[in-house]
């Protein structure tokens, strides 16, 4: 189990802190998919960041981070080389084009591992089992990454970021490079890897709601850095409390829907400064609800049962 | 208007000894009439953007033609009349602006380099017409510079600059695929403006939500070859090809939870199976697929809508 509470990371800025992480509380529970959604901008990323790798400018206010009970040091990236890899371990979005592309992939995992001690012998077997679980065959190890489509590469990653069977696994954007059917089989991957405890707990980051309709057990709403919406997958689509988190499944075009029939709706307006956001309520700007109720800051509490809100007008509807 | 006949691009990579020939579009033909859109799917390597490409002359066909009102296009020498008629949008909207421009200095160049006839004073006005059709606010746009401004917001600067030069033709290549889910919407919005001016749009995407949203008409490429074409209310509802089928059920919806795949999607060994000349192409993924399936011609299957598989 993976405790967030009351974190706040700020990016470093010129003109004074960027407040990308402003006060972020929420758990993710053993063998769960926690999605988390929302607009660039909102947060998302830094989240997945500052879990790993928290260098300037980012910047660590306050807040903890609590991994089955043991305070995670992330405020110290050297003291949180011992978790990095082992224990928690993030795949960014950019991954796949991460991989050198002038050493074979054996090669590479072989580097990857001896920086964290492990002797590839050890882990030789688990990595052929692996391989053949998302269906790549051995012979990839002995393969240039450019030797690869986008979706092998994914899968690749999945399987060379989960070698050491971490607690947490942070997947950031990973589908979205991808076409349908890679993006299908690569997110059921990740809930197989999941369902056969390979790892305990993943945070799936994304823009693409339909996606974490598809795999997340949980989804948490973000907007400009703060979480609007946590709740079931389920009840946040059919019952979605947040205007923000409402506008945001009605901007999306399902399958079905012409123009001529129904006309969708974008959010209009865009998200606040973060050097300076607005005191209160953040989506204040672009709500149609919002009234001077809003001025003041609304807390995330629970509506229905295991359903957190952050809006004054959601006992209203 | 636009015409596509047999369009063919086969493009070689290696040197001499290891020469590798890829035929990345292989004989597609589709027409798009005045007003219409034209969504042209696949995945990656299927040969999409490369049409868009040949459509906007940046690359030679090997063979066959694109015909803009029966002329073929790279029979045109003047680029300027070309390009005044056709343009296109891409993925990355930063990459397409001059950055140390601000917005009006790029309207008043389309008006120098294209539209010289109109007077200035028209011409602003005509600006503050097409920004309010593709959903912006004049003073808020004009005055900035491109890293001021928002990913959707500068796509629609790109459709409303169209708009302003009253292009016959656009290809939009995956414009959509960077924004967020809210300005997504708007994008689309605007290019269905264009539509109303009576331009022919290649709407080229992976995501076939989209496609169906705003386009009329569909083709669905794999591996540069057409495997299914037509109106796209027949095309999405009665998918005929085993390709458009498994695409159609990949598409994460939110009314209707993704079924495990019984045969994988990619499944490798098989793909590296040495594919025999004049066999159907997507053989090795394909659920229905035996060692006869040569290679299927496109045919009529129903009123506007055309397959290419055997077993049909």
């Amino acid at each position: 189990m993976v405790e967030i509470k009351g974190l706040k990371i700020y990016y470093k800025t010129l003109r004074g802190d960027a407040k990308a992480l402003d006060d972020v509380t929420f758990t993710i529970n053993d063998r769960e998919i926690l999605g988390i959604a929302g607009e660039s901008g909102c947060g998302k990323s830094t989240l997945g960041n500052s879990l790993i790798l928290l260098k300037p400018p980012m910047k660590y206010v306050s807040g903890e981070v609590r991994l089955n009970g043991e305070r995670l040091p992330i405020d110290n990236t050297v003291e949180m080389r011992k978790y990095r890899y082992k224990k928690i371990y993030l795949i960014p979005q950019y991954a796949m084009d991460a991989l050198n592309p002038t050493r074979k992939i054996g090669g590479i995992i072989k580097d990857l591992v001896g920086q964290h001690r492990v002797k590839y012998e050890e882990i030789e077997g688990r990595l052929h089992e692996r391989l053949r679980m998302v269906k790549l065959p051995k012979d990839i190890l002995n393969m240039y990454p450019f030797e690869l489509s986008g979706g092998m590469k994914q899968r690749l990653v999945l399987v060379i970021s989960t070698l050491l069977n971490p607690d947490l696994l942070i997947a950031d954007e990973v589908t979205s490079a991808l076409d349908v059917s890679s993006q299908k089989a690569v997110s059921l991957m990740f809930k197989e890897f999941r369902d056969r405890e390979i790892v305990n707990s993943i945070i799936f980051i994304t823009h693409d709601i339909a996606v974490l309709y598809q795999i997340a057990d949980r989804i948490v709403i973000m907007y400009a850095g703060k979480v609007v919406e946590i709740g079931p997958t389920e009840e946040i689509m059919a019952n979605p409390l947040h205007p923000y988190t409402k506008a945001l499944i009605k901007s999306l075009p399902n399958a079905g829907i012409r123009h001529t029939k129904e006309k969708l709706e974008g959010i209009p307006g865009h998200p606040p400064n973060l050097i300076n956001p607005p005191a209160g309520c953040r989506f204040r700007d672009r709500c149609p609800l919002a009234d001077e109720n809003c001025l003041e800051e609304p807390p995330l509490a629970e509506i229905n049962k295991g359903q957190y809100v952050a809006c004054w007008k959601v006992k209203d509807l | 208007m636009i015409k596509a006949k047999d369009l063919t691009k086969v493009f070689n990579s290696g040197l001499l000894l290891s020469k590798n020939i890829i035929t990345a579009v292989d004989e597609v033909n589709f027409e798009i009439g005045r007003g219409e859109i034209l969504a042209l799917v696949g995945e990656s390597g299927s040969g999409k953007s490369t049409i868009g490409k040949m459509m906007l002359k940046l690359l030679k066909p090997s063979g066959g033609q694109i015909l803009l009102e029966d002329k073929d296009i790279f029979s045109i020498s003047n680029n300027k009349e070309f390009y005044s008629r056709v343009q296109g949008i891409f993925q990355d909207p930063y990459s397409s602006f001059n950055p140390i421009f601000k917005v009006n200095r790029i309207f008043k160049l389309v008006r120098q380099s294209f539209k010289k006839e109109i007077s200035i004073s028209e011409w602003n006005d005509r600006v503050e017409e097409v920004l309010k059709k593709v959903g912006l606010n004049a003073g808020d746009v004009l005055n900035k510079y491109i890293h001021q401004l928002s990913g959707g917001q500068l796509q629609r600067l790109l459709i409303a600059r169209a708009l302003l030069m009253d292009v016959e033709v656009l290809v939009a290549d995956e414009i959509t695929s960077m924004l967020d889910a809210s300005t997504r919407v708007d994008v689309l919005e605007a290019l269905l403006s264009l539509k109303e001016i009576g331009a022919s749009i290649l709407f080229v995407t992976h995501d076939l939500s989209q496609a169906y949203y705003i386009s009329d008409k569909i083709v669905v490429l794999y591996k540069g070859s057409v495997v299914e074409s037509g109106s796209i209310e027949k095309v999405f509802s009665n998918p005929m090809h085993p390709y458009t089928r498994m695409l159609l059920d990949s598409i994460p919806q939110l009314d209707r939870k993704w079924e495990e795949d019984r045969i994988s999607v990619e499944d490798f060994d098989k793909s590296r199976a040495a594919w025999k000349e004049g066999l159907c192409k997507y053989i090795d993924r394909c659920s229905l697929a035996d060692v006869n399936c040569m290679r299927p011609k496109l045919k009529l299957v129903e009123e506007d809508h055309y397959v290419a598989c055997v077993k049909i």
